[in-house]
């Protein structure tokens, strides 16, 4: 199944991701109808399961709300790969199961619509259209628990455990 | 090893003796903070994880603040999520409409002391930092995580250093200071550090100066910003509420404490400066502005709604009128701001400016309710986000200053400096 590029600027903000109107639901698919809502309402509308989201500098800038990495997972979408990201919605994101990669490289060289894959395990995304592929650094250990675990609350149920 | 303030207070509540920047560490924080925005995704998480009490009751706080009173249908729902929860597990710091927007609310409280982490599902809780805790704004799940362990796992940051000198231009404070410095850095200049703020300047800033400076630290990307606490911190404790049941613990950084960089400003050179949209990184000084005609201004919010920014707005106001057809909204922060406002007068002569009154919330900070924008309107603010959209429309823009220029420009109907108005 092929999936596409959806690309954005630099300092991408979650007011951008989802506008405040709209944080009135906790459910991801009823979030995701808003992602993206004025930037890019083609997203929202078109967007496929493994679809890649592409952004620049301080992608996910702006206020905690995690109904943003929320609304992008409940589109479907396998990763964001971006230039660099904002801490909070970094941390929300991995704490939720999103994947992000930090790739500069891949989001540079990457166009509106190709055609592209994440190899999450890994650590290489590829672009399908040009053939080109790009390599990303795995997570540090501590985060690669929590993910592994499925999220940060799976992850205090798994510890709990011990 | 020489240890930032940042790392000492990390390292006390993770049992090291010291940490290192970049490394992952897991903490007991001495606080959790939700709001009505971000507690009904935590509690979500919470319930489904089969939890039924929370770790600490005493340790968490929930503001209804943001779409309060009830906006709507919906915002009524997610009101009731907060407040039935609350209810359930009977906490005793949980505060219902009217009762003050979070960041200005808790320090009142007396719930933030010198020493602490404070974790809050909210990107401005970096507030609490011009008190010298640690805090830091995080997602709903990290509120979740709190409210089962009592924990957060966080990186340390590097530090970097903010010296500020000399002495403040007339009608300039430290929301331009802060205003200035995200101009200079950028807003990810502070990606993933923390801020500390000193200088001879910032020690003559009285703490609701701090509290802004300290506010504003995440629109440069950093996990927190923070003060030393001084001799002002332990006059301003003296006069809150005594909720925490802890100690303050007095820290600062070592000399030598490892930094990433300095950067020095002279304040003598900062006159008032106005963030222009959609960046609150695109700063410029208030006097290459006057061409912006305005239709609403905004005094308030957790940036700018404590007692001094009230009384500054209201010294500019003082026998002067809101320009025609311009909407001027005033939200003190807090309900004890809000008396404090009635009790001195100030009231009257924001009404008689032609200002509305709101009873304290988020409101139109995020667009939320209480002075939404329609397509093509310009606001000023003394928030702290001028995002596209951020309060209403795409189509509409808000500018940021300090409340001095947002009253001028109310009676001048475009943005402008009290310098103008002869005071």
């Amino acid at each position: 199944m092929s999936a596409r590029v959806w690309k954005f600027p630099d300092d991408v903000n979650t007011d951008d991701i989802i506008p405040a109107v709209y944080l009135v639901s906790t459910e991801e698919k009823e979030l995701a109808g808003y992602c993206f809502i004025h930037m890019n309402p083609e997203l929202s509308r078109s967007a496929r399961e493994g679809d890649i989201i592409a952004g620049g500098e301080n992608f996910g800038c702006g206020s905690s709300r995690e109904h943003a990495p929320r609304a992008i997972k409940g589109l479907g979408i396998s990763c964001v790969a971006a230039k660099s990201f904002a801490r909070i919605f970094y941390r929300n994101s991995i704490n939720i199961g999103l994947a992000l990669v930090e790739c500069p490289k891949f989001v540079d060289e990457a166009e509106e619509g190709d055609e592209a894959e994440v190899h999450l395990e890994k650590g290489l995304l590829v672009n399908k259209t040009s053939g080109r592929e790009y390599g990303f650094a795995p997570y540090p250990d501590f985060l690669r628990e929590i993910i592994k675990s499925g999220g940060l609350i799976a992850h205090a149920g798994r510890e709990k455990k011990r | 090893m020489a240890q930032s303030i940042t790392q000492k207070i990390l390292a006390c509540h993770s049992s090291r003796k010291e940490v290192e920047p970049g490394e992952y560490i897991l903490a007991d924080a001495d606080l959790f903070l939700g709001n009505d925005v971000t507690a009904p995704l935590a509690i979500k998480e919470f319930s489904e994880s089969g939890a039924e009490r929370v770790f600490d009751p005493d340790k968490l706080v929930f503001v209804l603040d943001h779409f309060s009173p009830a906006r709507d249908i919906a915002s009524a729902q997610q009101l009731s999520v907060t407040r039935n929860f609350a209810r359930k597990q009977n906490l005793p710091h949980f505060y219902q409409e009217g009762k003050g927007i979070e960041h200005a609310l808790l320090p009142e409280e007396g719930l933030v002391l010198p020493g602490d982490i404070v974790i809050g599902a909210d990107s401005h809780t970096c507030t609490y930092g011009a008190l010298g805790a640690f805090s830091t704004g995080v997602g709903s799940t990290d509120l979740a995580y709190g409210m089962l362990t009592g924990k957060v796992w966080l990186k340390v940051p590097e530090t970097i250093r903010f010296v500020y000198t000399g002495r403040f231009q007339k009608w300039a404070d430290g929301k331009d200071l802060i205003l200035y410095t995200i101009k200079d850095i950028s807003v990810d200049g502070a990606n993933y550090c923390s801020m500390e703020f000193q200088g001879e300047a910032v020690n003559l800033l009285g703490m609701d100066g701090r509290f802004t400076m300290a506010n504003m630290a995440i629109e440069a990307g950093a996990k927190n910003g923070i003060f030393a606490p001084d001799d002002k911190t332990a006059a301003y404790l003296q006069t809150t509420a005594k909720k925490a049941g802890r100690d303050p613990v007095y820290y600062s950084s070592d000399p030598g404490a490892p930094c990433k960089d300095v950067h020095e400003y002279d304040v003598s050179l900062i006159e008032p400066q106005v963030a222009v949209p959609p960046s609150p990184g695109d700063v410029r000084p208030v006097s290459e502005l006057s061409e912006v005609n305005l239709d609403q201004v905004v005094i308030g919010s957790c940036t700018n709604g404590r007692i001094s920014d009230l009384r500054t707005a209201a010294a500019v106001l003082k026998g002067r009128k809101a320009h025609d057809y311009l909407r001027l909204l005033i939200f003190p922060a807090t309900e004890r701001v809000y008396m404090q406002a009635l009790s001195e007068g100030l009231f009257e002569i924001f009404i008689q400016a032609g200002a509305v009154i709101s009873p304290p919330t988020c409101g139109p900070c995020l667009g939320g309710h209480m002075g939404v924008l329609a397509d093509g309107e310009k606001a000023i603010a003394t928030t702290n986000r001028n995002f596209t959209g951020r309060m209403g429309h795409p189509g509409s823009e808000v500018y940021l200053s300090n409340p001095a220029v947002a009253a001028a420009s109310a009676v001048k109907g475009r943005i402008a400096s009290p310098e103008e108005l002869d005071i």
